[in-house]
């Protein structure tokens, strides 16, 4: 419960304060060193976390710095000239916001996968089992907002299945979801997978059929002007590689 | 002018912070103005944000309602009684003020929802649950904007005379009639004040709300969270229900100003 | 119905001590220098204060006692406060209207009882107005209207003429005068203006450090003042000694020779005016003559008063003829006479 709670708090306070990096430039070229600025989807917060450190030990003398936040504010920032090595969306929409009004230097890619499952609170006192659960008037439903990633996708998995869903809220983004589901506000709900894993066992994840159909794309790219772009460019690849596959593969994230 | 020559100029160790002062609250609203799209002004006015509207002053109004009921008692409480350890309780009366709403939205969670320490109760016997209602976003309103009363209320309330209370008491009125007829007109502008510092805080409260009371459309999307969202997608949009807001709210303080605060004094 | 009270009341290091009654339409006026506790009896009385020990009875009924506390709104009494305290937001009506209103009377009754009580105090048209818009003298007078409209068996005024001009006062004395008179009530007046008790009280209480040192008619303690205090309210000379026949031995030094013989400790008084000066050292008829030091000139309306050192120190009041054949400065020195005649003495 209390983690919840932490990890929407962290976002917020993150998003805050991620602002100003004081980036140094590489000392000689293949030599990676000085403060890294990723700006990165609040769905990637633990998991990239953990490669920040890794990344830290594999090349001794850099710093990475996170601001985790919704991918669409993330991009307004980013449009506003926020300066920012790494730019990694939960959407390729988002990516292109940002690329469209600021050259990139090598073309995003995609670096992992989300797909939807449905969450409810441990013990399931809701008895959901499938979508169909969810056009229930009865049961507390929380779906995200169709603004914001997570809520387009469930909005096209309900749609491929045929079912309307009676939601109680949609909300602002998966973390604040996830939190009505461990409080047990709700009996179900629509997260990514990664974000049922990174819950722990305050909840129970169920996979659902239609869900391979609305799968997630995740595009990380180095940005133009990045105040240290040989490490942004080393990052990346970083996240690329075979050991940040483990890492993402480890949360639940499925390889492009 | 007169008095002006008289007093002599006024000094620039004040006028100087004062303007800055002044250009630092009023430039980011001149940036929201000068990039609404003003065209796009009467499309963007749908029915749901005729809704949100709506709801965000009902919500809002309800929310100062409770405040006032709640929030002028405790005041008196802190300005008047001479219960032990006030000083702390003052402290913690201000400690919305200082929590980041979204924590203290979960904190009404943990409290009032459905698993909740009193919600748990209120479900079970009487069939109250009042997240995703919205009841619920007017207590969420309501527990960010009770400070600005309350402080408000119990500032008034020290700075008046108590002896006029005892003046009354010499009358012959009880506690209760001293404190409605004398006290509470006494500290009216106070109470004024507060009130329309609570309703502000209310109109514009998103993230106890939005953690309280959830997000959807006619029930618990109010102003704030319709910006949020409409922030996601598009921007324009954003702006344009913050002017809404904005414009809104401006002109409610205004005539409230007209009515109540600048009365006759 | 006699109002008998024992106030007492510990307040840090401050005691009042003080015994009190006041007989039905008798006005009491509590005299005193400030910090004398008169205002803690004023409170106490009123029930604003719990007394630490003793008791407020007044006829059969108990105020404040061992096991018995009438809190002020259940006491019938009135209070008009030294700044009033009108309520800023009600009109002088709503304000006299008040205490009836309290007390249970209907809203019609107590408005039309509020409104004769303004007319016998002189407001008639002013029932609309806010006390803002009042001069003090008739803020005074609604605050007396306010204090007598419920019909208290207790009166306490606090300093009711201390925030008036002296022109206003005058007339708000009198008029305050007569409306004690017809007050049927016990009267308390609190007021350090010994002309305000003179006036108005039947019996003046003095006093100093929270107990009484003198109580009696106005007239009295006007000519036999007990403390240095009430002498120099009254505007005399006085002494403390001790007489042996027609001569008094003064405690500050110096000795006076006295009108009638008298044995033991005695006070010794005269009027400044009683004082005569002169350069040379006078001879003639039985006279108190010492010589003396002049300290200080004051210059009032229609005298002059001379503070003299010496033994004992003393003040003159002189004529301005006088004060132009001496030519008086600061450090003068004088002789200063009084006649047997003039001088007071009883037992202290």
């Amino acid at each position: 419960m209390s983690r919840i709670a932490n990890s929407v708090l962290v976002g917020a306070a993150l998003m805050l304060a991620g602002c100003g990096s004081g980036g140094q430039a590489a000392t000689a070229s293949g030599t990676v060193t000085g403060d890294v600025t990723v700006f990165a989807a609040a769905s990637l917060t633990e998991t990239f976390t953990r490669l920040g450190e890794d990344f830290e030990e594999a090349n001794p003398g850099t710093k990475v710095r996170f601001n985790f936040g919704g991918s669409s504010a993330l991009a307004q920032q980013l449009d506003q000239g926020a300066p920012a090595d790494v730019f990694a969306s939960a959407a390729p929409a988002n990516m292109k916001q940002v690329t469209d009004t600021r050259t990139i230097t090598d073309a995003p890619r995609t670096f992992a996968r989300n797909k939807l499952a449905i969450v409810v609170p441990k013990g399931n006192p809701g008895g959901i089992s499938r979508l169909a659960d969810f056009a229930d008037a009865g049961r507390k439903i929380a779906l995200c907002a169709e603004q914001v990633p997570c809520g387009a996708a469930s909005q096209k998995v309900f749609e491929l299945a045929k079912v309307t869903p009676a939601p109680d809220t949609l909300e602002q983004d998966v973390k604040a979801v996830l939190t009505k589901v461990s409080l047990g506000e709700v009996d179900g709900a629509l997260v990514y997978r990664t974000d049922v894993r990174a819950a722990g066992d305050k909840v129970e994840g169920i996979e659902f059929a239609e869900s391979a159909q609305a799968v997630n794309d995740y595009p990380i790219a180095p940005l133009a002007k990045a105040p240290n772009a040989v490490a942004a460019k080393a990052f990346v690849d970083f996240v690329l590689s075979g050991e940040g596959r483990a890492v993402l593969s480890a949360a639940g994230f499925d390889h492009p | 002018m007169t008095r002006n020559r008289v007093r002599g100029r006024l000094p620039v160790v004040l006028v100087l912070p004062a303007v800055i002062g002044l250009a630092f609250l009023l430039v980011p609203l001149a940036g929201l103005l000068i990039r609404t799209p003003w065209a796009s002004l009467s499309t963007s006015l749908s029915a749901e944000v005729g809704e949100a509207l709506r709801l965000s002053l009902i919500c809002a109004s309800l929310a100062t309602v409770l405040c006032l009921f709640l929030g002028i008692p405790l005041a008196w409480l802190l300005a008047r009684s001479g219960l032990p350890g006030r000083g702390f309780l003052r402290a913690l009366v201000t400690v919305p003020l200082v929590l980041p709403p979204v924590v203290g939205g979960v904190a009404l969670l943990l409290v009032l929802g459905r698993r909740g320490l009193i919600g748990e109760h209120l479900d079970a016997w009487f069939g109250i649950s009042l997240p995703f209602t919205t009841a619920g976003v007017v207590v969420a309103e309501a527990f960010v904007a009770m400070p600005f009363l309350v402080i408000s209320v119990e500032g008034a309330l020290r700075a008046a005379d108590p002896r006029y209370e005892e003046a009354a008491a010499t009358l012959g009125a009880s506690r209760w009639l001293t404190f409605r007829r004398v006290t509470l007109p006494s500290v009216l502008p106070g109470v004024v004040a507060g009130a329309v510092l609570c309703w502000a805080r209310a109109l514009g409260e998103f993230g106890a709300t939005i953690t309280f009371a959830g997000n959807f459309p006619g029930e618990t999307t109010t102003m704030p969270l319709a910006v949020y969202l409409a922030l996601e997608t598009d921007p324009d949009a954003a702006i344009v229900l913050s002017i809404v807001l904005l414009l809104v709210s401006v002109g409610v303080l205004a005539g409230l100003r007209d009515r109540w605060i600048s009365g006759p004094t | 119905m006699t109002l008998k009270a024992d106030l007492r009341v510990t307040r840090g290091t401050f005691t009042l001590d003080l015994g009190l009654t006041i007989a039905p339409g008798e006005v009491v006026a509590l005299l005193g220098p400030n910090g004398a506790g008169k205002s803690t009896a004023l409170r106490a009385l009123a029930g604003l204060l719990p007394l630490t020990s003793g008791h407020i009875t007044v006829g059969e009924s108990t105020w404040d006692g061992a096991d018995a506390f009438l809190p002020a709104e259940k006491r019938p009494i009135g209070v008009v406060f030294q700044d009033y305290l009108l309520f800023a937001h009600m009109s002088a009506l709503e304000n006299v209207a008040f205490g009836l209103r309290s007390r249970g009377t209907r809203r019609h009754e107590a408005r039309a009882e509020a409104a004769r009580w303004l007319g016998r105090v002189g407001l008639d048209g002013y029932a609309q107005t806010k006390p803002r818009s009042l001069s003090g003298g008739q803020a005074q007078r609604v605050a007396l209207a306010r204090a007598l409209a419920t019909g208290p068996s207790l009166l306490l005024l606090d300093e009711p003429l201390a925030a008036l001009d002296a022109s206003t006062r005058l007339q708000v004395r009198s008029e305050l005068g007569r409306h004690l008179a017809d007050f049927g009530g016990h009267t308390l007046l609190v007021t350090h203006d010994p002309l305000d008790a003179m006036v108005l009280a039947d019996r003046l209480m003095i006093l100093e450090g929270g107990r009484a040192v003198q109580t009696g008619p106005p007239a009295e303690v006007a000519r036999q003042p007990r403390t240095d205090y009430v002498a120099n309210l009254v505007g005399l000379n006085f002494y403390r000694g001790t007489a042996a026949g027609t001569e008094a031995g003064l405690d500050g030094g110096g000795t006076f020779t006295i009108p009638r013989p008298v044995d033991g400790p005695v006070h010794v008084v005269f009027p400044p005016n009683a004082v005569s000066l002169h350069a040379e050292r006078p001879g003639g008829s039985p006279r108190n003559v010492w010589p003396v030091t002049v300290d200080g000139i004051e210059q009032h309306a229609h005298t002059t008063r001379v503070r003299l050192d010496g033994a004992p120190n003393v003040l003159a009041d002189i004529t301005t003829a006088t004060l132009a054949d001496l030519r008086l400065r600061p450090g003068d020195a004088l002789w200063a006479a009084v006649k047997a005649t003039e001088v007071h003495v009883y037992p202290a």
